[in-house]
């Protein structure tokens, strides 16, 4: 009998890839939160005897140029930056939810001039803009957070309020119309959870955008204060030590930056899938 | 009596609705045919007040209808059953809550879902399928109950049984047969089927012709 093989149509879930990026997140998120709690060790603590070493069983991840561990920077850096990140994703996440939803609902003279703010805001660079915005505070998490935010809101705002227009017109809301069901109730029972998968695909892939960003701003000496540990500020102390050769102090940091993107880029993803009933339905048998 | 007078509707230049004039009396089945694309599902919207003409108007028992979409008046007067059932129901709701979602909306018992969809041949194994997980007939009927569920005075059928199988059809048409025999609500029977309009309205057929193209400037 001949195999039967599924071609064309949209991409099936990818579970294995999925346990992967989960494991690999909540390793990392174990480290963040366990390590600081069961170390003794200051990661802020100098010891110039130990500058410059390499990797090693006693520092993993080797010392930078005042003698101090790389690992525990780098678990104390990703700590700051998942935080960094994710309250970022979710402010922007809800400021555009906010604003994408009521264009969408509202339509006409409303729609129109949320729409433009919204193009008044996409048409500045967004890195100097939130150079900008960064630079008005002083050096903290709360002044990245609000930089990532203004900055990124608009994207949100996009994606809701074209989701929402899409269903507005779907049969199915005309017949929620015709059964009696107010305009909130629509929002709530049809809208929302139907543009809910795309929403939170919007907001995790934020998370690892922002970090990015943080990460930015902390290496152009914006970001968080310089004795802070953070993966910007280390990849930017790191650069200093390259020349002499030491590029651990560099390269670990930049690998805990692109290991969270991958997995959370590889979870969002899942979450899209699952997020549509009829793959879902598919999973469970 | 459910009615459009000399209602005109364009979407951009292209006009689809031009003078068109259509009336559903209480207890009679009109049924409306007409080639593809010349507007029978717009006026089936405009009639269930869905959709705002740009000229003529629509009175409900007399009434003429000021407001739309969700600020009409009487919105539960008026039930669409719609042609592709796949398009009509949310995809995350299960059968049963496609039925009753009138009934919850308006806080009324959720017994008469129960009840219609008993009527309509749909088992209580099927209320907690997904709509991708039934037949489009199944899906169809609960679409038929669902329209039923706030016992609407009048009833707009778009194509309701393309695609659908004989036996289906007549299912579907049957019940709604015992609906308007019962409550003396108007049906709006809209098919290119001719075959089942001249068995199914209890008039002449009224054809819906194409509108002649706008002249372009």
């Amino acid at each position: 009998m001949a195999a039967v093989t599924r071609r064309g149509g949209p991409a099936r879930p990818r579970p294995r890839r999925a346990r992967l990026a989960t494991t690999t997140l909540a390793v990392l998120v174990a480290a963040v939160v366990v390590v600081p709690l069961v170390t003794r060790l200051d990661q802020q603590l100098v010891d110039l005897g130990a500058a410059g070493l390499p990797p090693s069983p006693a520092h993993p991840f080797g010392t930078d140029e005042v003698g101090r561990d790389v690992l525990l920077r780098s678990v104390y850096g990703l700590r700051v930056s998942l935080l960094v990140g994710l309250v970022a994703a979710l402010v922007s996440a809800v400021v555009g939810g906010l604003v994408g939803l009521v264009a969408g609902i509202a339509g006409g003279v409303a729609d129109r001039l949320l729409m433009r703010v919204v193009d008044g805001f996409n048409a500045l660079p967004h890195l100097l803009f939130g150079v900008f915005v960064v630079a008005l505070f002083s050096p903290s998490a709360g002044a990245v957070v609000a930089s990532v935010a203004v900055t990124h809101w608009t994207t949100a705002a996009r994606i809701v309020r074209s989701e929402v227009l899409t269903l507005r017109g779907r049969p199915f809301v005309d017949a929620a119309i015709l059964g009696g069901s107010s305009r909130a109730r629509i929002v709530r029972r049809h809208l929302l959870p139907n543009l809910a998968p795309q929403l939170l695909l919007a907001t995790v892939l934020m998370i690892p955008h922002a970090i990015w960003h943080e990460t930015a701003l902390s290496f152009l000496g914006l970001g968080l204060p310089a004795h802070l540990a953070s993966l910007g500020n280390m990849i930017n102390d790191g650069q200093r030590s390259l020349l002499a050769g030491d590029w651990w102090s560099s390269l670990f940091p930049g690998l805990l930056i692109l290991l969270p993107t991958l997995a959370i880029s590889a979870l969002a993803q899942h979450v899209r899938d699952r997020a549509n009933p009829r793959w879902r339905s598919e999973l469970a048998l | 009596m459910l009615e459009a007078v000399d209602v005109t509707l364009s979407y951009g230049r292209r006009t689809v609705l031009d003078r068109v004039s259509v009336s559903v009396r209480p207890g009679e089945v009109l049924g409306l045919a007409g080639p593809s694309g010349c507007g029978k599902s717009t006026l089936a919207r405009v009639l269930a007040l869905l959709l705002r003409p740009s000229g003529g108007a629509v009175t409900l028992d007399g009434r003429p209808v000021s407001r739309w979409r969700h600020r009409a008046p009487h919105r539960t007067s008026i039930g669409l059953v719609f042609q592709q059932p796949r398009l009509a129901v949310d995809p995350r709701f299960t059968l049963f809550d496609v039925i009753a979602e009138p009934l919850r909306a308006t806080r009324r018992p959720l017994e008469r879902a129960h009840r219609l969809a008993a009527e309509l041949g749909l088992t209580p194994e099927l209320f907690t399928r997904r709509p991708h997980e039934v037949s489009d007939g199944q899906l169809q009927r609960a679409c038929v109950a669902r329209a039923l569920a706030l016992e609407p005075r009048y009833l707009i059928c778009d194509e309701m049984t393309t695609m659908l199988d004989a036996s289906t059809q007549a299912h579907l048409v049957a019940r709604i047969e015992d609906y308007r025999a019962s409550t003396g609500a108007g049906v709006l029977a809209i098919s290119h089927d001719t075959e089942l309009l001249d068995r199914w309205s209890t008039g002449t057929v009224h054809t819906l012709n194409q509108p002649e193209e706008s002249p372009r400037t």
